[in-house]
């Protein structure tokens, strides 16, 4: 018996009888952060970080029951020892790890080596096993500093405010939204919010995060202080009726897929490549510095990643396609987070 | 090049007029040898490839250090190897920022160097510059750096930018002129040079005729013409030299050197405006022969008899060396027919007789029996313009043929288009099952895209890459402006500018038309 085994469910511990991140309701479960994928709704018992706990809270409602604990402190469920560490995604984001036995597996989750500034820095977790994300597992993704795509953005604020459009920027509401309004120049201009985006940054700000102001963009609080100031709003709103309140706007959009130029500017003014997911040199870097003999490949270009890691010396293999099952579906037409 | 790569990237993006402020913002930036190089770039003035994508790919690879499978996965993903090469090279340690000269001197020089150097010298390049500059670059050396932007919002940019009026650049644009060569001075501000000897005029285009003719109002007051498949082109006779210019502003003269017969029979200051076609037996060839033709290196006396060509003449815009493009068409035809005797290779554009908007239209519904594309109809009072001014020239082309066509294949887009379709192959009826015949974009309704993703998840026969196999069931009404034969494909065929033009969804795959029927439309090409 393998101490974590790939089921139709999710990933599993049977010697603890419990899930990471599952798919379908299961009675308990260990969350690695609050992302609409990896928190689903429907089980009885969750554990995941204190961190994360609020945002998975506000989701999922008072129904089930919510534990939380620090990074780096272990429960022990039936001589398996679990404990959470950072994987700097998101606020709270956490890697898994299990002990039995001597035995050491770590789940990443999501997870980018580059410190944001505003979710708990990653740390390189020592493992037999890793289980890791490849969202981008090619070496065309190579991300720049967060400061300089920061400067690009505020550049791009800039020069609308000065030809009196209003900047609107596609970010996901949990995350990359909170990231850039962190660091934005606000002496450029106001700063609004969608209400998605809003509601976010509330739950987070009550757990501590300090954020600049950022009024929920209402149609009377528009209609006079628009100008020249820049809205955040989830991709979705781009294809909503939402965006026509505006007048003379420029769109942008805040993601790793915006390094390609065949994904670029689609349907947006700018692309900004800014992403929550490690790029190809994070996804190396993490996986030689957990040490592990082995090391399984999810989420992404998985085949690509794991036969890269072969060449290299370290036993990697693909989840198989059982192992994804229906989510395969339901990621077909879904982008990164 | 930060300034350059911006304007790229604002050159892709942008409608219009957009596009002339941001070439006008970025000409007030540059110095004049910046200046120079990129209104070449924009006139399709490259510099000459360098080295092969091939050989690039493999230095990339080197600096990179990466397996060739995936450098190609990358490529798969990327889609393009220019840009494939810019992001799979590790980040620079120190960004440096040159002007798009700087770089356009090395690439110059390169030309010369031995393969060894030459690498050193990109190998140097890269490891100091960001990835959009790296993605230039590639271009550059591959020779594959498009930009797009048409000659009239150029014009625009350079008369905002200099004060001039727009003609005067058109026709300043048009001279034979090398970056190299000559200096912004040269090209704009001086006047006369020795080069505005071959210069053309500005072409006045044809705009397309979306309404009934009979609107147009009285039939006497337009000249209908047949509208060729050809090259439009402008034939000049100047102190005793003969140029031909096409209307993509290329000098074509020693592509044909059958016209220099001409030189004896046109008056010195002529100018010609028509259409070079191949032809023989009386009777126009594809496009795609002359295209052949001209796309060899030289010219034989083998390819001439193959693919011989005429200069059809419908407009005279200069006469006696005087420009007189201002006069009516009327007066420009008279004209013409004195000056232009027909011969062999030079034809006069012949006029078709119509008295009512009726036999107009019956006329363009027979223009494949003549392998033209249509009609022309100018109006006769109107002077010769300058680009594609609406009013006076239309094009009133024949109707597209149609077929009924089953969707055979469907290629999903890479990225943020993974979820959707990004192009159909569609196919008819052959001997042995169905051949496919065309890719199209999808230009279907939100719906009905949406009521084909969700078929195709469970009517998917194969995959490959990120083009599945269908169960062939749905039937498309494709439509098309002709058909050529073609040993490339097989299924003999080729179509010319295919499209969707509905969903038969009353239709059963079985009833979908066959390649027989459609090669009877070969006839009429
Ligand atoms: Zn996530
Ligand atoms: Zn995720």
């Amino acid at each position: 018996m393998a101490l974590l085994e790939f089921t139709p469910n999710g990933i599993y511990c049977p010697q603890a009888d419990v899930y990471i991140d599952p798919w379908k309701p299961v009675k308990r479960a260990l969350i690695t952060h609050g992302h609409a994928d990896h928190a689903r709704w429907g089980s009885k018992y969750y554990l995941c970080t204190h961190q994360a706990k609020p945002v998975i809270q506000y989701r999922l409602g008072n129904g089930p029951r919510i534990e939380s604990v620090s990074y780096g402190e272990a429960r022990t469920i039936n001589g398996v020892k679990i404990s959470f560490h950072p994987a700097g995604h998101i606020v709270g984001s956490a890697q898994i790890r299990v002990e039995h036995q001597g035995e050491v597996w770590v789940v990443s989750g999501d997870y980018k080596t580059e410190n944001d500034g505003i979710s708990t820095p990653f740390e390189p977790v020592k493992c037999n096993v890793f289980i890791t994300e490849s969202t981008f597992g090619l070496p065309v993704f190579r991300w720049q500093p967060q400061r300089e795509v920061m400067q690009e953005i505020n550049d791009w604020w800039r020069e609308n405010a000065a030809e009196g459009k209003v900047s609107i920027i596609m970010a996901y509401a949990l995350g990359k939204a909170q990231r850039i309004l962190r660091y934005l120049d606000t002496n450029i201009g106001k700063v609004f919010t969608h209400g998605s985006v809003e509601s976010v940054n509330k739950v987070l700000q009550s757990q501590g995060l300090i954020l600049p102001p950022a009024p929920k963009a209402s149609v009377d609080n528009m209609r006079n202080a628009m100008e020249g100031s820049l809205v955040i709003a989830p991709p979705q709103a781009l294809r909503s009726t939402w965006v026509r309140r505006f007048k003379d706007y420029s769109t942008g959009m805040a993601s790793g897929w915006m390094a390609m130029r065949n994904t670029n500017r689609r349907g947006y003014d700018r692309g900004f490549v800014l992403s929550d997911h490690a790029d190809w040199d994070g996804l190396n870097e993490a996986v030689l510095a957990t040490g592990a003999e082995k090391v399984f490949v999810t989420h992404g270009y998985t085949s690509q990643f794991a036969q890269w890691l072969n060449e290299q010396g370290i036993w990697a293999a693909e989840i198989g396609t059982e192992f994804h099952g229906e989510q395969l579906e339901e990621e077909d037409g879904e982008v990164e987070e | 090049m930060k300034d350059f790569s911006q304007l790229f990237s604002r050159l892709e993006t942008s409608e219009s007029l957009e596009k002339v402020a941001a070439l006008e913002k970025y000409f007030a930036g540059a110095d004049e040898r910046n200046k120079l190089w990129t209104i070449a770039l924009l006139s399709n003035q490259r510099p000459r490839r360098v080295v092969t994508t091939a050989t690039l790919q493999r230095w990339a690879r080197e600096y990179a250090q990466l397996p060739v499978w995936l450098f190609e996965e990358s490529h798969r993903v990327v889609g393009d190897i220019a840009e494939t090469i810019a992001l799979i090279l590790p980040s620079p340690s120190e960004i440096r920022d040159f002007p798009l000269s700087y770089w356009i001197e090395i690439v110059l020089n390169l030309g010369e160097k031995e393969e060894a150097k030459q690498k050193e010298a990109i190998f140097n390049a890269w490891s100091e510059m960001s990835k959009e500059d790296r993605f230039l670059l590639n271009k550059l050396l591959t020779g594959g750096l498009r930009l797009g932007v048409s000659q009239k919002v150029l014009v625009n940019a350079l008369a905002r930018h200099t004060g001039l009026d727009d003609n005067l650049i058109a026709h300043r644009l048009m001279r034979e002129w090398s970056p190299v060569e000559h200096t912004f001075q040269d090209l704009l501000l001086d006047g006369e040079g020795d080069a505005s000897r071959s210069r053309p005029y500005p072409f006045f285009l044809a705009s397309p005729l979306e309404i009934e003719p009979h609107l147009l109002g009285e039939i006497a007051d337009w000249q209908v013409e047949r509208l060729w498949d050809g090259i439009r082109a402008q034939l000049i006779v100047r102190q005793g030299e003969l140029f031909v210019w096409s209307n993509s502003e290329e000098l074509l003269t020693h592509k044909f050197p059958e016209f220099n017969t001409l030189l004896g029979t046109l008056p010195d200051g002529t100018v010609l405006d028509g259409e070079i076609l191949a032809f023989r037996d009386s009777l126009p060839l594809p496009l795609q022969d002359l295209q052949t033709r001209i796309g060899r290196k030289n010219v034989t006396r083998k390819s001439m008899q193959e693919i011989p060509v005429i200069f059809i003449a419908f407009d005279l815009l200069e006469s006696q060396g005087k420009d007189i493009r201002s006069r009516p068409l009327v007066e420009r035809r008279e004209l013409l027919e004195k000056i232009a005797p027909a011969g062999s290779v030079l034809h006069l554009s012949e006029r078709v007789e119509a008295g009512s908007w009726a036999e107009v239209r019956e006329n363009r519904d027979k223009a494949r029996e003549y392998a033209s594309k249509g009609l022309v109809i100018r109006r006769r009072s109107a002077p010769y313009r300058s680009g594609r001014k609406r009013g006076d020239w239309w094009e009133y082309k024949v109707a597209p043929l149609t077929i009924d066509a089953v969707l055979l294949y469907v290629q999903r887009g890479e990225g943020q288009e993974a979820g959707s379709f990004v192009e159909f192959t569609f196919a008819v009826w052959g001997d042995e099952g169905l051949v496919p015949i065309a890719k199209t974009e999808v230009d279907l309704t939100e719906p009905e895209k949406n009521e084909l993703t969700a078929w195709a998840k469970n009517n998917t026969l194969e995959r490959f890459g990120p083009v599945r196999s269908l169960k062939p069931e749905h039937v498309f009404e494709i439509a098309f402006e002709s058909i050529a034969p073609s040993t490339r494909h097989k299924s003999g065929i080729t179509l010319r500018n295919p499209r969707i033009v509905r969903w038969r969804r009353e239709k059963k795959a079985e009833e979908a038309d066959t390649l027989e029927r459609l090669k009877a439309f070969l006839v009429f090409n």
